[in-house]
C-alpha cells in the first residue's frame, strides 16, 4: 500500500518505486556515457571537474544606477563571488531611453538602467575588466550593449582579445518564453550572426550566445520541454551561422548554455547529462564539427525563481539549496542561486548574501565536489537520462514538420506548449496533488517581515538627469554620424558591430541606437494567445 | 446569472513575465467568464481603451516589473478620466505589502501575490463585480 495512487516528477513523469539493472540496461558506456572529459560528455565536460576549478560563483544582480550597482558588484567579488553578471532593467532591456514616455516607473527598478557608454564605464569602475568575466543578461539590444563592454575596456586599456563574457543575446527564446523581443525574427538573426563573426575576430574569449532554457521554465515549461526547446533554438543557431557562411569551429566554441535548476533534484541532473549528450551528438554528427570543444555543452545555472514562495520567505534558502544541489550534481559551469525573498521583491544585500554563501557552503562543505559525476551509473538516473533524451528528440521531430523553430514560433506552438504545461501545474498545486510547503500545506497565518530592498524613489530623475547630460556635452555632429554609417550597415549586409562601437564611443544612446535599427528592421508584435 | 463577466486581462509596462496573466486568463475562461487578454507591453493608455471598447466588468492587471506604483493608478486616472468608476481592478505579479495600500487607495480592489489559489481569485471577482450582471 502507497500514500498515492500515482508518483510522478514535478515535471508529470511517472516514476517507479525502484529502478533496476534492465531499466539502463541498453547503455554502452564508451558509447552513451563516456569518462567526464569524453564523448559524448554525458558526464560532464572536464575530467577533474571541480577537483580541477570549482564552478564560477556569479549572482545576477543590478538595480537603480550604475553607480549603486558598482558597489553591490564590489561587495559581491569581496565575499568571494568570483564573476559579474549584469541585471538591466526593463527600458534598456527593451531599448528605450530612461526618458522615453513608455520608460516611465520602470527606471533602475528590475536592474541597472544603462544609456550611453558614460553609465557603463561608472558600473565597472574600479573592476578590472581583463580579469573578472562579465555575464550580460541582454537579448534585444546585446549588440549594443556589448560594443559598450568593448569601448569600456578600451577604456581600461584592456584589449578586445582579453576580455571574457557572456552576452544572453538569445531572441529566439523571447519570443518563446521570455518575450523582450524588439524586431522580428529574420533581422534579429542577422545581429546574431554579426555579433559571432565579430567576436571570433575582436573578442575571442567572449561566448556570444546563452541559449537559454532558464526563462522557458520560468514561464512555466517541463523539464524536458526546457530542454528540448533550448537545444532546438542552438541548434538554429548553429544552422544560422552556417547559413551566414561561418565555419562551425569558428564559432560553436563560444556558444553557451543557461539552464534552469528546480526543485525535483534527480529529473534536473538528468536533464542536464542528457542536454551534454544531445548536444556533442549533434554537433559531431549532425552538422560535422570537427574540432571538440565545438561538441561541449557548456552552461551556466539559475535556481529557478518560481519555485520560491512570498510565504514563509525564510524556507527558499533550502529550495535553493536543493536546486543548487542539482545544479552542482549536473556538472554546471556556473552558477546563480536566488535570494529567498525574491517573490516579493529584489533582493537585499543580506539575503543576496546567504545566497552565496549557499553556493560555498556545497562547495567548501558538502564533498559534492570531491569527485565527477557522483550520480551516474545510478539506474534511476540512467532511465530518467534516456527518457529525457527520447523527450527532446521527440519536440525535434515535431519541430523539424513545422518547418523549423521561426515557423513553430509564429504557428505559437512553443507559447501554447508552455501556456499548457502552466496551467496544468498551477491545477496540481491548487488541488494540493503537489505540495508546496506554506502555500497549500503547513500555511500559518503570518505578517511577512523581512528587510527588502526599496529603489531610491528619485532614481528615476537622477538617471534622466544625467543622461541630458551626457546629450548636452558629447559632439551631436559625431553622433549622428556614426548613427548614419550604423543604420547603412544594417540597410546593408555589412556587419553592424564595428559602426555599433563607433556610435557607442561618440556616447549615441541605447534609445537612439535601437531607434534606428527598429526604423530599417521594424518591430515584432506577438498574437495575444493564451 | 443573466450574461458572463466580461474580464480584460491586461499586461501594462515592459515586462514580458505573461505566465500568471496567461493561467489566471485561463482560470477566468474555465469559470465561464468572457476573457480578453491585452497582450505584452502595453501603456495604462492603451488598457483604458481595450477596457472601453470591450465594455469589461473587470480589468485584471499583471505586473512583474515592480513599476506598479507607477504604471497601475495611471490606469485608474484614465478610467476616471472616461467617466468609468464601475470597473473591478485586481492586481496580481510581485508587489511588496508595502506598496499594497498605496494600490488600494488608488482604487484598486485586491492584490494577488505568489501563491494565491486560482479558485480565490475567481471567487473574489464574481463577488465583488460592481456592475448589474
Amino acid at each position: 500500500m502507497e500514500r498515492r495512487e500515482r508518483f510522478q516528477t514535478i515535471s508529470g513523469l511517472p516514476v517507479r518505486p525502484c529502478y533496476r539493472p534492465e531499466d539502463a540496461a541498453q547503455l554502452e558506456y564508451p558509447r552513451d556515457l563516456g569518462d567526464p572529459g569524453q564523448y559524448p560528455f554525458t558526464r560532464g565536460i572536464h575530467h577533474t571537474m571541480y577537483r580541477g576549478r570549482l564552478w564560477t560563483m556569479r549572482q545576477f544582480s543590478g538595480f537603480g544606477t550604475a553607480l549603486e550597482t558598482n558597489a553591490r558588484f564590489r561587495y559581491l567579488l569581496e565575499q568571494g563571488q568570483t564573476g559579474l553578471s549584469v541585471a538591466f532593467d526593463m527600458p534598456t532591456i527593451m531599448g528605450y531611453d530612461s526618458d522615453h514616455p513608455r520608460a516611465y516607473g520602470e527606471v533602475g527598478v528590475v536592474g541597472v538602467a544603462i544609456d550611453s557608454l558614460a553609465d557603463m564605464e561608472i558600473l565597472f569602475s574600479g573592476i578590472p575588466l581583463g580579469q573578472v568575466s562579465t555575464s550580460m543578461t541582454i537579448n534585444a539590444p546585446a549588440s549594443v550593449l556589448l560594443a559598450m563592454y568593448v569601448a569600456a575596456g578600451a577604456k581600461q586599456g584592456v584589449p578586445g582579445d582579453r576580455l571574457s563574457g557572456t552576452v544572453q543575446n538569445d531572441i529566439l527564446k523571447e519570443y518563446i518564453a521570455q518575450k523582450s523581443y524588439v524586431f522580428p525574427p529574420a533581422p534579429s538573426m542577422r545581429l546574431i550572426t554579426d555579433i559571432m563573426a565579430y567576436c571570433s575576430r575582436h573578442v575571442p574569449r567572449w561566448n556570444t550566445i546563452s541559449i537559454s532554457g532558464y526563462h522557458i521554465r520560468e514561464a512555466g515549461s517541463t523539464a524536458a520541454q526546457e530542454l528540448a526547446f533550448t537545444l532546438a533554438d542552438g541548434m538554429a543557431y548553429v544552422e544560422a551561422g552556417m547559413a551566414a557562411g561561418l565555419d562551425v569551429d569558428v564559432f560553436a566554441p563560444r556558444l553557451s548554455f543557461f539552464f534552469n535548476a528546480h526543485n525535483d533534484l534527480f529529473e534536473e541532473v538528468a536533464k542536464y547529462r542528457a542536454a551534454r549528450r544531445i548536444w556533442a551528438r549533434a554537433m559531431k554528427e549532425k552538422y560535422g564539427a570537427r574540432d571538440p570543444r565545438s561538441w561541449l555543452l557548456r552552461f551556466h545555472t539559475q535556481t529557478a525563481g518560481c519555485s520560491l514562495t512570498a510565504q514563509q520567505p525564510e524556507n527558499n534558502i533550502v529550495r535553493t539549496t536543493v536546486q543548487a544541489l542539482a545544479a552542482v550534481l549536473g556538472g554546471t559551469q556556473s552558477l546563480h542561486t536566488n535570494s529567498m525573498d525574491e517573490a516579493w521583491a529584489l533582493p537585499s544585500e543580506k539575503a543576496a548574501t546567504i545566497a552565496l554563501r549557499t553556493q560555498q557552503i556545497l562547495a567548501e562543505e558538502s564533498g559534492v565536489v570531491n569527485t565527477v559525476d557522483p550520480l551516474g551509473g545510478s539506474y534511476f538516473i540512467e532511465a530518467l537520462t534516456n527518457e529525457m533524451e527520447q523527450a527532446a528528440h521527440a519536440y525535434f521531430q515535431a519541430i523539424e514538420r513545422m518547418g523549423g523553430v521561426i515557423p513553430a514560433i509564429e504557428k505559437g506552438f512553443f507559447q501554447r506548449e508552455i501556456a499548457d504545461a502552466a496551467y496544468a501545474y498551477q491545477r496540481r498545486v491548487d488541488s494540493k496533488a503537489y505540495g508546496v510547503v506554506g502555500v497549500n500545506c503547513y500555511e500559518v497565518p503570518e505578517k511577512v517581515e523581512i528587510p527588502l530592498l526599496r529603489i531610491h524613489p528619485e532614481t528615476e530623475r537622477r538617471q534622466v538627469e544625467r543622461l541630458q547630460q551626457v546629450r548636452r556635452e558629447r559632439d551631436n555632429a559625431q553622433v549622428e554620424a556614426a548613427l548614419g554609417r550604423l543604420e547603412s550597415c544594417a540597410r546593408g549586409q555589412e556587419n553592424v558591430m564595428p559602426a555599433m562601437v563607433e556610435a557607442v564611443c561618440a556616447y549615441a544612446t541605447v534609445g537612439e541606437i535601437m531607434d534606428r535599427l527598429r526604423q530599417v528592421f521594424g518591430v515584432y508584435r506577438e498574437p495575444a494567445l493564451f | 446569472m443573466d450574461r458572463k463577466i466580461r474580464v480584460l486581462v491586461g499586461k501594462p509596462g515592459l515586462d514580458g513575465h505573461d505566465r500568471g496573466a496567461k493561467v489566471v486568463a485561463r482560470a477566468y475562461r474555465d469559470a465561464g467568464m468572457e476573457v480578453i487578454y491585452s497582450g505584452l507591453h502595453r501603456t495604462p493608455a492603451e488598457l483604458v481603451q481595450a477596457a472601453i471598447d470591450e465594455d469589461v466588468d473587470v480589468v485584471a492587471l499583471s505586473i512583474l516589473s515592480g513599476a506598479h506604483n507607477a504604471l497601475v493608478p495611471a490606469v485608474l486616472e484614465g478610467l476616471r478620466a472616461q467617466g468609468i468608476d464601475d470597473v473591478l481592478v485586481l492586481v496580481g505579479g510581485i508587489v511588496p505589502e508595502h506598496d499594497v495600500p498605496g494600490l488600494k487607495a488608488a482604487g484598486v480592489s485586491a492584490v494577488f501575490g505568489p501563491g494565491t489559489p486560482l479558485d480565490t481569485i475567481v471567487e473574489y471577482t464574481k463577488n465583488h463585480v460592481r456592475r448589474a450582471i
